[in-house]
């Protein structure tokens, strides 16, 4: 028989709630006084920063979507109508449609942080593979979001995507018909891109909520990529993180308040700007910004097929990064080489990015042949051999001592010092 | 020594993609102007928006709809009620259906949509020799090189190089792309008489019917960057008190 929960608060209205239903102590557990590695730098805000940026894209979504018309006819005009008569419909519209932005830079980042501090490795393989996950999830709704305003960008970007599908033979075709829901990007089209663009967040909801439980069952991983030995090793999540997170949510909001509300359209796409129109093919038909590396990989390789394999491909890889990376060592910082080549590899996926914002012609195509090269080598070649021949500084015996011999203890009261607030 | 390649790499990069993309229609990149609206601070010069929507009401609207403006608009030009009422209603626009179901028109109310020269495009592209003048209402959006690239294609139409072939009823101009336009050459001096004095340069005109596209465009940028730098300026502070608890929570750590 099941019996009620032993709860430590005292608030009476809380105590009855959570003896019956324990929310208040597992949220107590998990960010309270949850046992998070002493050592963080800045790097480690940016999971939180995400989850804010999710929260933010789902409530002015929520609002956009009470004014906004998904309909071929009158989609374009009903921007138009936020922008201009819905009561601060343009900032909320600024904030939804940069959000997208930062979304990606903060996740981007996010992403590169895994792999420097090898984040990937044993034990935390599913937890980044549910990451790659809410990854995928992340562009295809950005993908659909930026179709909705219906102007010529989205129109043309949404033909040029959808159209990669018709690459695979015999069921291309079929495939890409029934993306459509006709014969061309059209009505049935945008319809369906609104619905989803209204569902995949929650999906992304699910699955980021399962990112944090996994995260919760192994522990965060840290600069020196060591595991926790000893309570010494740790702080309670809160207020330690808590105060840390909120440091770089402020310097977050001022970065992307200055795109908002100093250049709004500074990462956006003049033709967007003009209504969809079908029988007019802009002289350029560029993603949105987090997508040129993969649209330069997708346009660097001759044969139509095969760019939309290494297309996704590029992503793909990501799940099996734990098992190409042969190294044991987790943390660049005690990886000499590893911490060099993974700039090259930076630098690769930068190029790739300025290439797609060019036109397939001249110095672009060999410069993204080199880096789409390279982008594959780096995980496919480098990683595994690497692993086995690289030699790994000394490892520290543990995070509270990092400094091998050296050094006095470290102060032990952090870890004893009580909650001040739950 | 990896790093020292990384880094030469980025450089490179960088050096390559900051030189101007070539433009496979080879329209120059219009010269900057200075504008009211400039930088994080700029607002828009209302006396030159309101003689820019006299420049668009008696030249452009001859053939462009701003479809997305409505006559109640014009408050963020700085025109007061009076104003608007009495320009809205010196406009006959399109007002339903009368009791026998035909089409009615009546004087237009602050409410009324700026007035469509054109009931459709089917009528607007007959009347252009199959040109579309594009709506104008976001054109400075809808245009790389924004107010910059607008003010250049309106003051430099000229004669066309010798040697270049023009199609029928197209004009040159070296910054539109592909150099042949239909619209023909709207402003010439004194084409209207503005009510301040200001004397009517086809410059003078460019100028102001460009700040008025401007404001047309993005009728929120002075609120939008007042509310950002109090934002701006509210997040600086929280920035300093957060990272200063943070500091104080985490003294009995370092």
């Amino acid at each position: 028989m099941a019996g009620l929960n032993k709860s430590e608060f005292t608030n009476p209205v809380v105590n009855w709630i959570d003896t019956r239903l324990p929310i208040f102590t597992m949220m107590q557990t998990e960010y309270g006084t949850f046992p998070t590695p002493r050592n963080f730098n800045y790097f480690w805000n940016f999971g939180a920063l995400a989850m804010v940026t999710m929260m933010i894209m789902i409530a002015t979504g929520i609002f956009l979507a009470m004014n906004y018309q998904p309909n071929a006819e009158l989609a374009f005009g009903s921007i138009q109508h936020i922008m201009r008569d819905v009561n601060y419909g343009w900032l909320l519209r600024y904030v939804h449609q940069n959000g997208a932005s930062m979304f990606f830079i903060v996740t981007y980042i996010h992403i590169f942080r895994g792999m420097y501090y090898g984040s990937y490795k044993s034990p935390r393989e599913l937890l980044w593979m549910i990451g790659v996950v809410i990854l995928l999830i992340m562009m295809a709704t950005a993908f659909m979001g930026y179709v909705l305003p219906w102007g010529q960008m989205s129109y043309w970007g949404a033909t040029v995507i959808t159209n990669l599908f018709s690459a695979f033979p015999i069921v291309g075709q079929p495939i890409v018909t029934w993306l459509w829901g006709g014969f061309s990007v059209d009505n049935a089209t945008l319809n369906r891109f609104f619905s989803l663009h209204y569902l995949l967040p929650f999906v992304l909801v699910g699955v980021v909520f399962l990112h944090i439980a996994a995260l919760h069952v192994v522990g965060s991983n840290n600069p020196l990529g060591i595991d926790v030995k000893s309570p010494q090793d740790t702080v309670p999540f809160h207020p330690y993180y808590t105060v840390k997170d909120s440091v770089g949510l402020c310097v977050f909001f001022i970065v992307y308040a200055v795109l908002v509300f100093f250049a709004p359209n500074f990462l956006g796409d003049a033709n967007n700007f003009i209504p969809a129109n079908p029988l007019q093919t802009p002289a350029d038909i560029v993603p949105e910004w987090y997508f040129l590396p993969y649209y330069a990989i997708l346009r660097s390789v001759p044969n139509k097929l095969l760019g939309v394999c290494m297309m996704f491909g590029s992503i793909l890889i990501l799940f099996v990064l734990p098992w190409l990376d042969t190294s044991r060592v987790r943390s660049a910082r005690f990886r000499p080489i590893y911490r060099q080549i993974i700039w090259v590899w930076v630098v690769a996926v930068i190029a790739l990015g300025v290439c797609g914002a060019h036109k397939p012609e001249g110095i672009w195509v060999v410069i993204s042949r080199v880096a789409t090269l390279y982008y594959f080598l780096h995980f496919l070649v480098i990683l595994p051999i690497l692993g086995k021949l690289e030699r790994p500084l000394p490892l520290p015996e543990s995070i509270s001592r990092p400094v091998i011999g050296g050094g006095g203890p470290m102060p032990s009261g952090a870890t004893a010092k009580p909650m001040e607030k739950a | 020594m990896m790093r020292g390649v990384s880094q030469l790499l980025t450089m490179a990069l960088i050096a390559v993609a900051t030189a101007a993309p070539a433009n496979a229609q080879d329209a120059p990149t219009a010269p900057a102007q200075r504008w009211s609206f400039d930088g994080p601070f700029g607002s828009f010069d209302l006396a030159a928006a309101q003689r820019g929507f006299q420049v668009y009401s008696e030249v452009c609207a001859v053939c462009h709809a701003m479809q997305y403006l409505h006559y109640r608009d014009l408050a963020g030009v700085g025109l007061n009620e009076e104003q608007i009422k009495a320009i809205a209603a010196a406009v006959t626009v399109p007002q339903g259906l009368n009791d026998q179901g035909e089409p009615k028109e009546g004087p237009g109310t602050p409410a009324s949509q700026f007035r469509s020269p054109f009931p459709n495009d089917q009528a607007k592209r007959a009347a252009h020799n199959g040109a579309l003048p594009p709506d104008l209402s976001l054109i400075v959006n809808a245009r790389e090189g924004h107010a910059d690239y607008l003010y250049a294609l309106l003051t430099s139409f000229a004669d066309a190089p010798p040697g270049m072939q023009m199609q029928d009823g197209m004009n040159y101009n070296k910054f539109f792309p592909g150099h042949q336009i239909a619209m023909p050459p709207p402003l010439q001096d004194g084409r209207v008489t503005y009510a301040d004095g200001t004397p009517a340069t086809v410059e003078q005109m460019a100028h102001d019917v460009v700040t008025f596209l401007t404001w047309a465009a993005n009728p929120e940028m002075v609120e939008r960057k007042q509310i950002g730098w109090r934002w701006v300026l509210f997040f600086l502070i929280m920035t300093g008190l957060t990272y200063a608890v943070k500091r104080k929570v985490w003294s009995d750590v370092h």
